[in-house]
């Protein structure tokens, strides 16, 4: 079959590898239909991820058709039409009766890796690094899929791929990031970064009745697909005006209620020192991530307020601004998003007409163009917010 | 981490008393305290090292100042030089030697005698300042008694009479009398310990096991069961003459409030000499703890999702080293096993 591999920074190619088998007896074989470039992808395309390797399989946001089941997979059978969360979970340890799905405790193989990095292991995902599992992703022709009876959500029939396909991650993450603001009647919410993530934020928050929802980033296009079809009520680019003045203006002074960071790791500043000062610490060494949207969303929350962090992070950061956080009673609260948990609730909003998840998708190409659109989502060319990839 | 209660035999369930006449377990301190010995024996060796370096520096840059310091007239500088060069290359021997310098510490005893003898001999020359001297020798018979308190924890047995022992914990998300049920079919134990050949029940509370040595070899033992208390607690030992010499227990402790049970494996073992000696502390040195830890998370994965979880990256599962690309290897279906775990549950 085809597969998207990894081959190194900025190394993208689509070979030709084995198909997969059947490895477990809850795994299924999935014909993918359709798969996306995720922006978390690209940290791995960046070369930001530690513990790849050459060949690595990519992606983990696909669906498809079951062609394939283990003997213990009773609830999906040859022809059913999945969507399938890129975190993997058993559905049997506590962490899963938890619904931290997220922090499966089972689908990790590599663990002790993680653990070595982070002190405990998250889940295992789907072509997001070895310490994550060496799991291979579903931007293929075909995917194995473990613990396919627990994870992978049946998709009515009717509803179209360009519909379902960001249940698999993009849109339980932003909503996510949302619930995790614990929205009232009344809230200002800021979001940081309007890629796919940030604009399903910035719905979900409208969906959770936040009264004002203010997007910031630095492309107009992306601005102005957040207002006019996530439902942001201000935008700010942050390359024309400074981010905390504007906020403190929009809000009165006492600043948003809650700020969720959809950015992560990568994040880009209006001042090029600021950005150089991280840059360069980063490809030192000195520090993984670049935390320019984290400092700011610290410092521009009301006192009280909570912080919501869903870009995603790998290792360390510098001048965390400690001070502002706990004198201030801030709230932190983040983690990868435990898809499961919201892929059926979410499903029936857009069974029910709430929202059509497919506004964010700028490209369509084919899989085998899929290193082009790595590259042109990687530079935001032609406004590319959105890669989706047939087979 | 908590230690085990080191007796074969628990207060109820013993099926073999007579093993309590030769126990194997540590004759002093825990795993814990040992290590805390090492580490403040390395500690002071390190400063040792420095105080070598530093004096050694001084004695081979300025001799005629440390001579006058020891009660003497400022000559055999080059004596002093050479007694510099010894002290500075001690020093740096210490840091050579890595986490357990016993043998540089021990050239520092040796140094230390040296030095006694020199100042004794000095001690004896009318043209000596005889105060200068004394004070010169209660100072190197001070250090002495430290090079030698260090030497000798640096030479202490590392494994006590026990051999090495070691403990790992994973949390399951079952009762502890199904988790007992499993382990207690000791059968089941290839599925999880993944160096574990075959075990075979040979008789009461004996079992015959076969276990992969390097390069495709195995080693054999007999082990019986010392303890045997249902839920709670199995322990074993190896018999007389076996290749390894080993005991272990688990134990299963519910966790308050209904989040599982703690699975707790406690082993010791002792290399024994010999040929086969050799082949089996090889096995055991590919990092014993982290053999366990593997061990218990396939357990934990066995039990609770109903076999071993597999990645392309890592076909064999948790503990698997190898690490081949996150994508398919085109064996078919070489790991699907399905006849070996076929029953998910424990009992």
């Amino acid at each position: 079959m085809k597969a998207t591999c990894w081959h190194g920074k900025h190394d993208m190619r689509v070979e030709n590898v084995p198909d997969p088998v059947i490895m477990n007896q809850r795994d299924a074989i999935v014909r993918v239909t359709a798969t996306a470039i995720c922006g978390s992808d690209l940290h791995l395309y960046n070369g930001f991820i530690p513990t790849m390797k050459k060949g690595d399989i990519m992606g983990h946001e696909f669906m498809g058709e079951v062609v394939d089941v283990g003997p213990d997979v009773k609830n999906l059978k040859v022809g059913d039409r999945v969507v399938v969360p890129f975190a993997i979970a058993c559905g049997n340890c506590l962490a899963c009766e938890a619904k931290m799905y997220s922090l499966c405790e089972n689908s990790n193989p590599n663990a002790w890796l993680a653990e070595k990095i982070m002190g405990h292991s998250p889940a295992g995902a789907f072509g997001y690094s070895h310490m994550l599992g060496g799991f291979a992703g579903g931007q293929a022709e075909y995917a194995r899929v473990p613990f396919a009876d627990f994870g992978a959500l049946k998709v009515p029939a009717g509803m179209a791929d360009e519909q379902a396909l960001f249940l698999s991650d993009v849109f339980p993450t932003g909503y996510m990031a949302a619930e995790m603001c614990d929205i009232e009647p009344g809230d200002t919410i800021a979001v940081w970064g309007c890629g796919p993530v940030g604009q399903f934020a910035i719905a979900s928050a409208k969906m959770l009745g936040a009264a004002r929802i203010i997007a910031i980033d630095r492309f107009a296009d992306r601005l102005a697909m957040a207002a006019s079809k996530a439902g942001a009520t201000d935008t700010i680019d942050y390359e024309d005006r400074d981010v905390f003045d504007a906020l403190k203006e929009l809000t009165g002074g006492v600043g948003p209620d809650a700020c969720i960071d959809a950015v992560g790791m990568e994040a880009h500043a209006a001042h090029p020192a600021l950005f150089a000062y991280d840059r360069f610490k980063q490809a030192l060494m000195l520090e993984s991530d670049r935390p320019i949207a984290l400092r700011e969303a610290i410092m521009a929350c009301r006192n009280g307020g909570t912080v919501s962090v869903i870009g995603v992070y790998g290792g360390f950061i510098d001048k965390f601004p400690m001070g502002s956080f706990m004198n201030r009673s801030l709230t932190m609260k983040t983690g990868q998003c435990h898809v499961q948990r919201y892929m059926k609730p979410l499903l029936a909003r857009i069974e029910n007409g709430e929202i059509d998840p497919s506004f964010i998708i700028t490209h369509r190409m084919r899989l085998d163009d899929a290193p082009d659109g790595y590259k042109m989502f990687a530079k935001k060319q032609d406004d590319c917010l959105k890669v989706v990839l047939t087979p | 981490m908590q230690r085990t209660d080191n007796r074969p035999n628990g207060p109820s369930g013993d099926i073999a008393p007579e093993v309590m006449r030769r126990p194997r377990q540590p004759a002093h301190g825990s795993d814990r305290q040992s290590r805390m010995r090492d580490a403040s024996a390395q500690r002071l060796a390190h400063g040792l090292a420095w105080f070598s370096i530093s004096l050694g520096l001084a004695q081979i840059v300025a001799p005629r100042l440390i001579s006058r310091l020891v009660g003497g007239n400022g000559k055999y500088a080059n004596l002093i030089r050479f007694y510099g060069v010894r002290e500075l290359a001690s020093g740096l021997m210490i840091f050579g030697q890595g986490r357990r310098p016993a043998a540089a510490v021990w050239s520092r005893v040796a140094g230390d005698a040296v030095d006694i003898a020199t100042l004794a001999a000095a001690g004896a020359s009318p043209r000596m300042n005889r105060s200068g001297v004394a004070l010169a020798t209660a100072g190197v018979l001070g250090v002495t008694a430290l090079d030698v308190y260090c030497a000798r924890e640096l030479s202490r047995e590392r494994v006590g009479e026990a051999g090495i022992t070691m403990s790992r914990s994973v949390v399951v998300n079952r009762p502890p009398h199904e988790l007992y049920a499993f382990w207690r079919t000791f059968e089941n134990f290839p599925r999880f310990m993944y160096h574990v050949q075959s075990v075979r029940t040979t008789g009461p509370g004996v079992s015959h096991w076969v276990v992969n040595g390097p390069a495709g070899t195995s080693v054999e033992w007999d082990a019986r069961m010392t303890a045997d208390v249902p839920n709670e607690r199995i322990s074993w030992q190896t018999l007389e003459g076996a290749d390894v010499e080993s005991s272990g227990s688990v134990r299963f402790e519910p966790r308050p409030g209904n989040r599982g049970t703690i699975v707790r494996v406690d082993l010791q073992y002792r290399p024994p000499g010999g040929k086969a000696g050799k082949l089996a502390a090889m096995l055991f040195n590919e990092s014993p703890e982290q053999q366990i830890y593997d061990d218990l998370h396939r357990f934990k994965q066995i039990v609770e999702t109903g076999e071993v979880v597999r990645s392309d990256g890592s076909p064999e599962g948790m503990g698997d080293v190898r690490q081949r690309p996150g994508q398919p290897s085109g064996e078919a279906s070489a790991y699907g096993d399905t006849a070996a775990s076929s029953s998910a549950s424990a009992d």
